[in-house]
């Protein structure tokens, strides 16, 4: 299949727009994804003609939503080929999803003197809920050094693991340096010495195909803004013996079966993870835009996005005292460095006035940036959605603000 | 000049610039007029600690007037400092305390002051009034 770039730039109407009298160019797709127009269509449409709380009603309207709502769940599952539909959660986000599972299976596994493992390139949502965990349950954190390119050193994590690892916690792609972590071994490395493990997905679910049967690991989750779907919606995946172990985290309507004062009794899977009215719109939402990222199909964005990533690599190395923090051979098509000494807060600013929207900063990730010995990056996150011609006039306004600071 | 008089000229220059990279241009320039602040008064006591760029403000009492002097990692967070020194450095108390502070707005540079640009800059703003605040209380005392 060719890969149509202005049909797919059509879909997404925010594209379109000028600011400061400039086209938009939108390279913080690492922050938020934009959403094409099915997305908005369909969660309007839900507002407009269908919206219902799920679940309880008897009515129509409830129950129409409520089949959606569960078909959105049986979509996630196939994206991500999970073996049984109660093992896909709703939750708020990938950090709702990382909080959710310090504390359920925290309580569940984990026991003072206990080891957790997570790297140091995490974002700070795949540390921080570790942290608090392991002070809750006296357990250790520790943390797989990375090499200079922005690759985990593997021998050691090798060293890292023992019979008191009871989880490792890694993100699938760093969401500040751009790389593709080796999840499939270090999973298998984990397992044999009897860890669990949770892959944070939030940057890697929409730059390419996900197997977590085939990957095999315990859990994952992602969020659904960064998947070109609405905010406030994410999934939390795990594998269904863990879940059942696993106490509820939040209590609330429709996470149980029987509630009186004496004892209360959880419903079953997946419900007992998801307390309250759910965020149904946005998970018919986050739904539509799989479906809409299937039609174009994962291998033909991977495809474009690599060629994307070359490109850009290569032209902003032409930029004279351009440095790319994060040159491990498996990436995704980000791009984070810094040029000379001039500060990345000004040249994001001067971007701006450009219509160049990038993220600069820590990028939620200060451990990472102190084993750099820097305060931040500038960081261009491309999509599918960008272009090459995008790219030229990010080398270009890089240039121009570089004049205007040195 | 009276503080409605500085800020008046400081609309008044960057009222020749009709395009943005003008007066990113003319803030960077005057970043680098902006007096550097003694390399003993650069201690993280002194930083307003904004999550991007960081801002040092010392200020001192001289004639019952308070002088300000300041620095920035981020040039244009230090062309705006100037700015902002500018207008304040060497008032009254009370007068740094009551400051309405209209031309950040009218140049264009509010949005560098609003509490979602996390730059330093309001804290800073807020940080001169509170030194005019409590400046105003220990000379009122004596």
């Amino acid at each position: 299949m060719t890969f149509d770039i202005t049909k797919i730039r059509s879909d997404f109407p925010i594209l379109a727009q000028q600011v400061y009298g400039k086209p938009l160019i939108y390279m913080d797709n690492g922050a938020t994804t934009q959403k094409p127009q099915i997305v908005i269509d369909t969660i309007n449409a839900l507002h407009t003609e269908q919206n219902a709380s799920i679940h309880r009603g008897v009515h129509f309207l409830s129950e129409q939503m409520t089949e959606r709502y569960e078909h959105a769940r049986q979509t996630v599952q196939q994206y991500i080929n999970a073996e049984h539909l109660y093992e896909i959660i709703f939750t708020s986000g990938t950090t709702g999803s990382v909080n959710a599972i310090a504390f359920s299976f925290g309580e569940a596994y984990i026991k003072a003197g206990d080891e957790v493992i997570v790297s140091e390139m995490e974002h700070h949502s795949n540390i921080v809920p570790w942290q608090m965990m392991c002070n809750r349950k006296n357990a250790k954190l520790l943390v797989i050094p990375i090499t200079d390119d922005g690759e985990l050193k593997m021998d050691e994590y090798k060293k890292l693991l023992n019979s008191k690892t009871k989880l490792v916690a890694v993100g699938q792609v760093s969401n500040a340096l751009g790389t593709i972590n080796p999840i499939k071994e270090i999973i298998k490395l984990a397992h044999a010495t009897g860890a669990k493990v949770f892959i944070d997905g939030a940057q890697g679910i929409q730059h390419g195909k996900v197997d977590v049967r085939a990957l095999d690991c315990d859990f994952y989750a992602f969020s659904g803004h960064k998947l070109y779907g609405p905010t406030g919606i994410g999934m939390l995946y795990g594998k269904e013996k863990l879940l059942f172990d696993m106490p509820p985290y939040q209590g609330g309507g429709d996470m149980v079966e029987r509630v009186s004062f004496s004892k209360t009794t959880y419903n079953t899977l997946p419900f007992k993870f998801e307390a309250g009215t759910s965020n149904y719109i946005g998970a018919i939402g986050m739904a539509t835009a799989i479906e809409y990222l299937q039609n174009i199909g994962l291998e033909n964005i991977a495809d474009y996005e690599q060629q994307l990533l070359q490109y850009a690599t290569q032209k902003l190395k032409q930029i004279d005292g351009l440095r790319i923090y994060g040159n491990a051979h498996d990436k995704i098509s980000i791009v984070s460095f810094l040029i000379g000494n001039i500060h990345p807060y000004d040249l994001g600013m001067i971007l701006d006035k450009m219509g160049i929207a990038v993220r600069t900063g820590t990028h939620c990730a200060m451990p990472l940036m102190d084993r750099f010995e820097i305060e931040g990056t500038i960081r261009a996150s491309m999509a599918f959605y960008n272009t090459f011609g995008e790219i030229d006039k990010l080398y270009e306004g890089l240039v121009k603000a570089k004049m205007m600071l040195e | 000049m009276t503080l409605t008089e500085v800020q008046d000229e400081i609309i008044h220059e960057f009222e020749q610039f009709t395009d943005w990279m003008d007066k990113y241009d003319y803030i960077i320039d005057i970043s680098k007029d902006l007096e550097p602040i003694d390399v003993k008064h650069k201690v993280p006591e002194n930083v307003i600690q904004g999550c991007q760029s960081r801002v040092w403000l010392v200020s001192e009492v001289s004639n019952g007037k308070i002088v300000f002097t300041a620095d920035s990692d981020s040039t244009i967070t230090k062309g705006i400092i100037a700015l902002l020194i500018r207008v304040l450095s060497g008032r009254n108390p009370d007068e740094i305390m009551n400051a309405d502070l209209y031309f950040i707005d009218k140049i264009g540079l509010r949005q560098n002051l609003s509490p979602t640009r996390s730059n330093g800059l309001l804290s800073m703003v807020k940080q001169m009034k509170m030194y005019g605040l409590a400046y105003h209380t220990k000379l009122s005392q004596k």
